[in-house]
């Protein structure tokens, strides 16, 4: 019980300090931030229920006033903000990773690496573009454009995720709580 | 730790939160009603009109919380101008300011442990599933081990450039992860040598 709560406390302050690295910006000025890589983290290490417990933590911090998201962002005003989607689909995206992850038996890293994608960037970018187009009045189609730039950041991420995942697995093999 | 509370204390420090809460709930609701840019701009002179009485620093604090938002202004004005409905334009902008400088102005003055107690509040109905004291443990947890982990993590940067003379970029994940699943079982462990959370 006290493991499941750590575990759901320190990957909640993983993804927070993740958004302290400072972002590498990609050609054409897209700054790459590691803060949505804990957020896979969050589900291929932890599993859907613990990752998506820890992200909803975090969140919960965010909400209260810790400028815990990348950049120094935080406090209710982020949730009226354009990125709102992506806030909400933070939590559902480290579930479906995790869930996937859970799931499957092909090897851990390219079970994680793939679960990062379907997560990380397919459910998350379903409720981030939305959002987007809602708060700043836009089709989809127009929202889509602007989120597109940080898709191939995203993809890098979901290959790092991937990685880290296996290495974790071969040096903690039992904290891998997702295939445990 | 830094709080995105003002540090100036102003009159609207001392109301509840929940109502604090509410009421930005409802305003925010109202945005949406709003049509034209004329009643936006009421509605935004209002939000401001409350960040005025309480001087530059408050002021300052209030602007840097809002910075985020300009390359979103910047796309929405371009493109409105673009298409030639600057009036559609203004209409997404000025809702979109008013709503984030309101939802800020709240968090500007509400104390982190008074926003906390709201969010296990509204936790309670879920209580069988999640037990309040193991929820304010949680937040206790988090706000604990953000400056450990932090810490941590410009340890393992600069022992990576102690060995390179390159910055260690995506490598410091690893060894990131690691350090926060050995915390999470020390944290276990001393929990339970304690008597656990409940």
């Amino acid at each position: 019980m006290e493991r499941n709560l750590t575990h759901i406390a320190l990957f909640a302050a993983l993804i927070a300090i993740l958004g302290l690295v400072p972002p590498i910006t990609l050609a054409g000025g897209v700054p790459i931030t590691a803060q949505s890589l804990g957020i896979m983290l969050c589900g291929t290490v932890l599993g859907a229920k613990r990752g998506a417990l820890a992200v909803l933590l975090f969140l919960a911090l965010v909400a209260a006033g810790l400028p815990l998201l990348t950049g120094g962002r935080g406090g209710i005003g982020v949730f009226a903000g354009p990125s709102v989607g992506f806030l909400i689909g933070f939590p559902i995206a480290a579930f479906v990773a995790g869930w996937i992850v859970e799931r499957t038996t092909l090897p851990l890293g390219l079970a994680a690496g793939a679960a990062s994608i379907i997560g990380g960037i397919g459910v998350l970018y379903l409720l981030g573009i939305p959002g987007m187009a809602f708060v700043l009045d836009k089709t989809i189609g127009e929202a889509s454009l602007i989120a597109i730039a940080f898709l191939p950041g995203d993809l890098v991420k979901c290959v790092l995720a991937g990685f880290v995942t296996q290495s974790i697995a071969r040096m903690r093999p039992g904290s891998i709580l997702s295939r445990a | 730790m830094l709080t995105l509370t003002c540090p100036v204390k102003t009159p609207l420090h001392h109301l509840p939160a929940g109502a604090k809460l509410a009421t930005l709930a409802v305003f925010t609701l109202v945005l949406f009603w709003l049509p034209s840019p004329l009643s936006l701009s009421v509605a935004l002179a209002a939000v401001i009109a409350l960040h005025l009485p309480w001087g530059g620093l408050f002021l300052t604090h209030a602007a840097r919380m809002l910075r985020p938002l300009w390359p979103f202004v910047l796309v929405v004005a371009a493109w409105h101008l673009w298409v030639g409905d600057a009036r559609g334009g203004a209409v997404v902008i000025l809702r979109m300011i008013t709503a984030v400088a309101a939802a800020n102005l709240v968090t500007m003055t509400t104390r982190l442990s008074d926003m906390l107690t709201v969010i296990e509040r509204l936790a309670q109905p879920l209580a069988r599933l999640i037990p309040p004291r193991r929820l304010a443990m949680a937040f206790a947890l988090v706000i604990r081990f953000i400056p450990q982990l932090s810490d941590r993590l410009s340890q393992i940067a600069e022992a990576f450039r102690a060995r390179a003379h390159r910055r260690p970029g995506w490598r410091v994940l690893v060894p990131a992860t690691l350090a926060a699943l050995d915390d999470a079982d020390h944290a276990a462990e001393a929990l339970r040598s304690r008597g656990g959370t409940d």
